[in-house]
């Protein structure tokens, strides 16, 4: 069954254009390679995985996610034991608020020389994404969630936040629940990043602390993200760029996009695959035989995907049925 | 002309011992009445703060420097910082201070905020960089942060529009956004630094960072020599973690400066010892650089295991701006030759010593 699915993702990523302009053309209304086939689709199976897209800022991304309501964004962060970085010991989740907060857009010049821009934080959005996160927690048998905040200065609005994860958290007893400062959590997490567990918080702190987590552990080019929206729609996504540079030349990294597959495991709960998914992957990483140019090694896309199969044995069979399947 | 064979002997020996140029102290020439001692306000603060200010005090009376303190009581439950506290801080122009703990969500306006606010100090100036003797994950680390301490996202002005929905605001102006771009340049100008970087997220909030960033750029023209360019902000603490030795000096609004300021000094060795300061056109207020953990926790205070390395070097930085630079000097030798040896190092460093321990290395290592 994982054979299956991970033979779809290859085929997925080997196959989806990493220059958007191949297959997608631009709808006239939205000036996007976003189609509204996609978004029909998305939104009747429910699961989607999306691979990287070369596009002017904003774009079609921007109009998913406001289409389909995608309200938090999940970047889980764990070492890759085989790739050195200055952290050893990484491994949490960064659940980040993606519809409010400081990316509210609302801006205006008052005054010649004076811009005002509204944060706004509602009851109704901050639970939503406590609920989605300390559902999280229980479901991946995660011990701890962190609620990440600057309510000292900003009182009602980050206290607004702070308020609505205190009562998601007292439905969820076994979860131990803190609060931390948003700069002595980028402290800690520069310091000893493996204190914290998942960490749940409004937009624009969202952006930075997952972004910085990246770093800690390799990378944005390691790294998987998922969107969640309304009616448990889920759809995983990389957070790198489509590397035009190198489209084409089946030398680019699949990891992350294997890993946002994997994540879309996690949410249709079929975990046990999930780990086993998960696990090849690390494990080839730190075999280190089969490393792509970016890990410093000089395997293939192809070279790197066989490897992972290898590990699920039945590989002989798998590669046939790719190869009926690319005809 | 035997005396005149023995100078060229000496020359000779001197050149064959290698490339040592004689050195002699630097002399400065001070104005009649320089010497005379400064009053400096000091607020010991909560948690920690008592411990490492009286530190600061010793150390500066085994120096004999030519400061005295007027030593105010503020503590951060208060809802304002009393009258006689701002006088004296207005009179003297120059504050050292312990952090104020500041209730979270407690309906009390925070205190550091509201000090800054009123005497306009409108920089704040966060200085990360590797001590050594002290291994961190991180080498080659000189950043310096400097961060508008007056607008940006701590305006303060947040309302509930609905009962569930609450706005605040974020305030940029030009005029705020120029004087923390022209202090920045002319920081790096006057000490040497070759590049600044803006630290922003324009791509998002267009109007509020994008006024921001035309005020660095426009700054940045009359500066040739300094390299200046900009990066968004979560890719510069990505950077930060992954390559901070391309940074030099940083300038940033209120928030993203707060959270970069913090980012650097963990990396660089920890809150306990990056030195900072506020700084305006009239006074200046120095602190600990990093404003995570200023206050400590209270197992810390209560073993008396503060790390008072931020503040003596803080306290080495208000010496320069008072312009007694060989005090400074010899402080800043005597802190860094105890980092060194590695002998006496409070437990954030890794080690075991208390704060008296610490500042009786410092004191027996001062020239």
């Amino acid at each position: 069954m994982e054979n299956m699915f991970l033979l779809t993702l290859c085929l997925l990523w080997l196959t989806l254009p990493l220059n958007g302009k191949n297959t997608i053309f631009v709808q006239k209304r939205i000036q996007s390679f976003f189609t509204w086939e996609s978004l029909e689709s998305v939104l009747r199976n429910k699961v989607g995985l999306r691979g990287p897209m070369e596009m002017p800022w904003p774009s079609g991304k921007g109009l998913l996610r406001k289409e389909v309501n995608f309200y938090a964004k999940v970047r889980p962060c764990f070492s890759l034991p085989g790739y050195k970085t200055r952290y050893d010991d990484v491994n949490l989740i960064i659940i980040r608020e993606n519809t409010q907060g400081h990316y509210s857009g609302i801006e205006h010049e008052v005054v010649k020389g004076v811009v005002q821009s509204l944060k706004i934080i509602t009851r109704e959005a901050s639970l939503r994404i406590a609920e989605y996160a300390f559902r999280y927690a229980k479901t991946q048998g995660r011990k701890k969630v962190s609620a990440v905040h600057k309510a000292n200065i900003m009182q009602k609005t980050d206290g607004l936040f702070l308020e609505c994860c205190e009562e998601v958290a007292m439905k969820y007893p076994e979860i131990i629940y803190e609060e931390v400062v948003i700069e002595n959590c980028c402290m800690m997490l520069v310091k000893n990043p493996s204190v914290f567990d998942v960490l749940v918080m409004p937009n624009l702190y969202g952006d930075i602390i997952s972004n910085l987590c990246a770093g800690l552990v390799g990378g944005i080019g390691l790294a998987p993200s998922c969107n969640i929206g309304e009616d448990g729609i889920a759809l995983a996504e990389v957070v790198h760029d489509s590397a035009p540079d190198i489209a084409g030349k089946n030398l680019a990294n699949p990891t992350a996009m294997l890993l946002s597959g994997v994540m879309l495991l996690r949410h249709l709960e079929l975990n046990e695959k999930a780990e086993q998914i998960q696990n090849a992957i690390i494990k080839t990483i730190a075999e280190g035989k089969h490393r792509t140019s970016d890990l410093g090694g000089t395997s293939t896309t192809t070279e790197f995907t066989d490897a992972i199969l290898e590990i699920f044995g039945n590989y002989k069979a798998s590669k046939e049925m790719f190869s009926l399947l690319s005809l | 002309m035997s005396r005149r064979s023995l100078t060229l002997l000496k020359n000779l020996a001197r050149n064959a011992n290698g490339s040592s140029i004689q050195t002699r102290s630097v002399t400065y020439m001070p104005r009649p009445g320089d010497g005379a001692p400064r009053a400096v306000t000091l607020i010991p603060g909560d948690g920690i703060g008592p411990l490492v200010t009286n530190a600061v005090e010793q150390v500066m009376e085994a120096m004999h420097a030519p400061i005295y303190f007027e030593k105010y009581d503020v503590h951060g439950e208060m809802s304002r910082v009393p009258t006689e506290v701002m006088d004296s801080i207005r009179k003297n122009k120059v504050c050292l201070k312990g952090g104020l703990k500041t209730p979270v969500g407690g309906g009390v306006s925070s205190l550091n905020v509201q000090l800054r606010k009123e005497l306009d100090l409108f920089a704040s100036l966060v200085n990360c960089f590797n001590l050594p003797g002290l291994p961190t994950r991180h080498e080659n680390v000189d950043i310096v942060v400097i961060r508008e301490n007056t607008e940006g996202e701590y305006a303060g002005l947040e309302h509930e529009v609905v009962p569930g929905v609450v706005e605040s605001l974020k305030v940029i102006t030009k005029f705020c956004s120029e004087r923390i771009a022209k202090y920045a340049f002319e920081y790096a100008y006057l000490n040497n630094r070759k590049k600044v970087t803006a630290v922003h997220k324009a791509n998002i909030m267009k109007l509020a960072d994008g006024l921001f960033l035309e005020s660095c750029r426009e700054v940045a023209k009359k500066y040739p020599s300094i390299t200046y360019n900009e990066i968004i902000v979560d890719n510069c603490c990505m950077q930060l973690v992954a390559k901070p030795e391309q940074f030099d000096v940083m300038v940033t609004p209120n928030l993203y400066g707060n959270l970069v300021a913090n980012t650097a000094a963990g990396i660089a060795g920890g809150t306990g010892v990056m030195p900072g300061g506020n700084v305006g056109a009239d006074h200046a207020v120095f602190e600990q650089g990093a404003s995570a953990g200023n206050v400590g926790k209270d197992k810390i205070v209560q073993e008396n295991k503060a790390n008072p390395v931020a503040l003596l070097l803080s306290s080495a930085m208000m010496l320069r701006h008072l312009q007694f630079p060989s005090f400074a000097d010899r402080l800043e030798t005597a802190v860094k030759r105890v980092i060194a040896e590695g002998k006496c190092r409070t437990k954030d460093l890794g080690g075991k010593s208390t704060t008296q321990e610490v500042v009786d290395a410092v004191v027996a290592n001062l020239e």
